[in-house]
């Protein structure tokens, strides 16, 4: 296998990291939403904290596509 | 757009290129070119400098504009109370700044004046542009921990009660988690703007390319990729608007960090 043909393999694969990021960012809403049905009265005041949640799973998905972009055009 | 073969390039839309015959313009040996960059820069500061004076008028009983000003001030003066507390309100300039920047940019960035020949850039999509916002946040950060606490600064990465054996290990962790705060800051924006813009121009292939082949091809993939861009569009407005947000959050959470330590 030459090397073109490894880097567009490496780019695919790591496609299977946005897939596991989007398992941990739907847990993270589907978890607030299971407890903010429990207590509606506490969920307003944890939208800060489930942003974080989000923002922290989103990120490891997000670094993903940056390994793919940068076998792509970089490497 | 379309190039050879008339196939769409998702990427050339991230192109930057000078303006106006100014690629040669020059600053001690640096090009300082006005690129295209640069105008939606400015179009998008104009906008939100416009847009903060019509809500400037101070009215006691506050008109639609003025309302729309001040509820988003008030949304961010609630968060950085929430976040850090009542030394918090310092920072309301800033981040609301930040806040009203990145969403316009990113609101910008998806206006459909592509139908009228006019080509939206959205700057946020460039890790130059985002790496320099993040920098700014973290230099705050920076300063304000070593102006209030001094080098007791340092104490923000062992966390109360860790077991004096664990401090070797905790120390570098938590320092590396501290350094690549400014990189996760920016690549976030970056990219969830970066994949967002790609996403629509691929599926805008499918559609030109899978009418182009015929009516049967139209039928099977241009209209459902066309009703899913619709969609994704909707999804991209929703992203723009959490992507500003959660830049705010956190650069407020580390604001706290500095300011209260833990």
């Amino acid at each position: 296998m030459d090397a073109e043909a490894a880097k567009l393999i490496g780019a695919g694969l790591a496609a299977i990291g946005a897939g596991m990021a989007a398992i941990g960012v739907g847990n993270v809403f589907g978890s607030f939403l299971e407890s903010a049905l429990r207590n509606p009265g506490a969920a307003d005041g944890q939208q800060g904290r489930l942003f974080i949640g989000f923002a922290a799973a989103e990120l490891l998905g997000l670094l993903s596509f940056v390994v793919a972009m940068i076998l792509i055009f970089v490497a | 757009m379309a190039a050879e073969e008339g196939k769409v390039d998702p990427m050339h839309q991230f192109t930057i290129e000078p303006l106006m015959g100014s690629g040669g313009w020059e600053l001690a040996g640096f090009n300082i070119a006005f690129t295209n960059s640069a105008l939606w820069m400015a179009i998008t500061t104009v906008l939100l400098t416009l847009f903060v004076a019509g809500g400037m008028k101070r009215e006691l009983v506050p008109g639609r504009w003025q309302m729309m000003v001040e509820s988003a001030t008030g949304f961010i003066d609630d968060m950085l109370e929430a976040n850090i507390g009542k030394e918090g309100r310092k920072y309301v300039p800033y981040i609301f700044s930040l806040f009203m920047f990145i969403l316009f940019a990113n609101l910008l960035g998806l206006l459909p004046i592509g139908i009228v020949g006019l080509h939206p850039f959205t700057f946020t999509s460039h890790f130059t542009v985002t790496g320099v916002l993040a920098i700014i946040s973290f230099a705050i950060v920076l300063i304000v921990g070593f102006w209030k606490h001094g080098f007791h600064f340092f104490s923000l990465f062992v966390p109360h009660g860790t077991p004096l054996p664990m401090i070797p290990i905790i120390f570098p962790i938590e320092l590396i988690s501290f350094l690549v705060r400014p990189f996760s800051l920016a690549l976030r924006l970056f990219v969830a703007m970066m994949a967002g813009h790609v996403l629509l121009k691929v599926l805008s292939s499918f559609v030109i390319d899978g009418t182009n082949a015929g009516p049967e091809f139209a039928a099977l993939v241009g209209i459902p990729s066309f009703i899913l861009m619709i969609g994704i569009s909707a999804l991209e407005i929703l992203v723009a608007g959490i992507q500003a947000y959660v830049f705010a959050l956190l650069t407020s959470l580390y604001i706290n960090d500095a300011e209260n330590l833990h």
